[in-house]
């Protein structure tokens, strides 16, 4: 491993890093800008030009703010679990592939942090592990509507991963890779994953709201029942964890969706436009094509966030469990069909 | 760098499971466990069995602790709730230990060091290969195991039904 190898691995996750923590500090601002537009309202517009300094106002007052630990609670635990929030949410950007091939400083680099060839396996283990961090954190609060939020959040996290996985065994059938940088290749152009499977990028779509515990699966939060959820004890800049968590969560879940199913950094004609921006801006553009698409994704999220009331509990575990999960596998066993029929048996 | 890197996790994994059971408090156990399970993934990591690995994670740390989680937080278990238990019971556990202990100790020095095994394809882990073979020479076995976990799971519903 040459040094050159580790300082450009290095630099490009810093930047990966920088840039989803600052989409997710102005996806803040977006969600109260989108929600007063959905409301007909002017939203935040006094920290600076049109209210562009509001996340960092907002996030200097979570940082002034007085800390309060309640006395019965488990202190480390109580500390860890906003920490693990963030912290899973982080990482689950390592995978996705964020453009083609760069030529940089007559170096090439590749704008992905690593590709493991068990990629799609590696973004459903972060998802399955970020639970922790809610559960861990509402139960060292000692509180029980703490405690009955990180029940929720289980339950509801378990119950959503399943269709969630079916989704993406029968993504596999078409694909045959488990490595996202062969599966962002293949959607080539405009051949993109979501024309072959549409049942399973619904699918995905309805368990990625339910496991960033965005509306309508906010239940975890449900001010209505809950006082505040599993973060009712919280304060500070460590309720701002765990609020930063699930804007992070849904930046990377756009990514990863994005990346899946809209072909990442593929459009159409950019093979035209490679060959007239050369391989240093062409690239980039691909990369801006990535981002637009999941700016189009996070602006859906807070659209639906805005538009549809919450599920009851109950209506949630049927949707979970009677309905995708039987709704998943009959996508696996057509894939399965069609797959065959056309491979010629 | 690949055999230190061992010793540390093989140390890890035994110190973190030697939590698991002497901590008090069975949430925290079961942190110690997840932890102990995270230390088992790198060790198939190093192993360079991707595939083992990452199930590993995804379905002992992600789905069977969440459970065990779950559960013991709506239990709530401490002190006070752990029922008394007579001398009677307390002197046969300790002389139960004491012969597993000795029976441990005694086939741990009847062994020899075996010879290091030597994969003929180091790369046996990987999706593909692991895919290969698993549908090729073990097919049988594995379509029984994956009976039944289905049957398991059956049972499981009718247990969970008050009046089957």
């Amino acid at each position: 491993m040459e040094i050159a190898f580790v300082i450009e691995k290095f630099v490009f996750i810093t930047v990966i890093f920088a840039l989803s923590l600052l989409v997710a500090m102005y996806s803040t601002l977006a969600e109260r800008k989108i929600a007063a537009f959905l409301q007909d309202r002017v939203g935040p517009n006094r920290a600076g030009p049109g209210g562009m300094f509001q996340p960092l106002a907002d996030g200097v007052k979570m940082f002034l703010k007085e800390e309060i630990i309640p006395t019965e609670s488990n202190k480390f635990l109580f500390i860890a679990g906003p920490s693990l929030a963030i912290l899973t949410a982080c990482i689950g950007s390592a995978v996705i592939p964020w453009g083609q091939d760069i030529q940089l400083f007559g170096r090439t680099i590749a704008l992905q942090a690593t590709d493991i060839n068990v990629g799609i396996l590696y973004i459903f283990g972060v998802v399955s592990l970020g639970v922790y961090g809610i559960m861990i954190g509402g139960w060292a609060s000692n509180n029980k509507f703490s405690l009955m939020g990180a029940i929720r959040a289980a339950s509801q996290n378990i119950s959503y991963e399943i269709p969630m996985g079916l989704s993406i065994i029968a993504l596999l059938l078409v694909t045959n890779s488990l490595s996202l940088k062969d599966i962002v290749e293949q959607q080539h152009g405009f051949q993109w994953n979501v024309f072959y499977q549409p049942l399973g990028f619904l699918i995905f779509l309805v368990c990625a709201f339910a496991e960033t515990n965005r509306t309508p699966f906010d239940l975890p939060e449900c001010e209505t029942e809950l006082v505040g959820g599993y973060h009712t004890e919280y304060s500070s800049m460590k309720l701002g964890f765990f609020l930063f968590a699930e804007y992070i969560n849904m930046f990377v879940s756009s990514a990863v969706m994005a990346t899946l199913y809209f072909g990442g950094y593929n459009y159409p004609g950019m093979d035209f436009m490679n060959n007239l921006l050369g391989p240093t801006f062409g690239p980039l553009l691909g990369m801006g094509v990535l981002f637009i698409k999941i700016f189009a994704f996070i602006f859906f999220f807070m659209w639906v966030r805005w538009t549809i009331p919450r599920f009851r509990y109950d209506q949630l575990m049927n949707l979970g469990w009677k309905v995708l999960i039987p709704l998943a596998i009959a996508n696996i066993v057509l894939t399965g069909i069609v797959t065959a029929l056309v491979n010629g048996f | 760098m690949s055999q230190s890197l061992f010793y540390l996790i093989a140390f890890l994994s035994i110190f973190f499971s030697l939590l698991v059971i002497f901590t008090k408090n069975p949430v925290h156990s079961v942190l110690y466990l997840i932890i102990t399970f995270f230390t088992f993934t790198i060790h198939y990591i190093l192993l360079n069995a991707q595939f083992l690995a990452i199930v590993n994670f995804i379905v002992y740390m992600g789905a069977i602790m969440v459970l065990f989680l779950f559960v013991l937080m709506l239990l709530n278990l401490n002190k006070d709730a752990e029922p008394a238990k007579s001398n009677l019971l307390k002197i046969a556990g300790v002389v139960a230990g004491m012969c597993l202990l000795v029976t441990l100790v005694g086939s741990v020095k009847a062994l020899n060091v075996s010879n290091p095994v030597v994969l003929n394809n180091p790369n046996l882990g990987l999706v593909k290969n692991l895919g290969k073979v698993l549908f090729n020479e073990f097919l049988l076995p594995f379509e029984i195991s994956s009976l039944l976990l289905l049957s398991a799971m059956v049972g499981a519903v009718l247990l969970a039904k008050k009046e089957a």
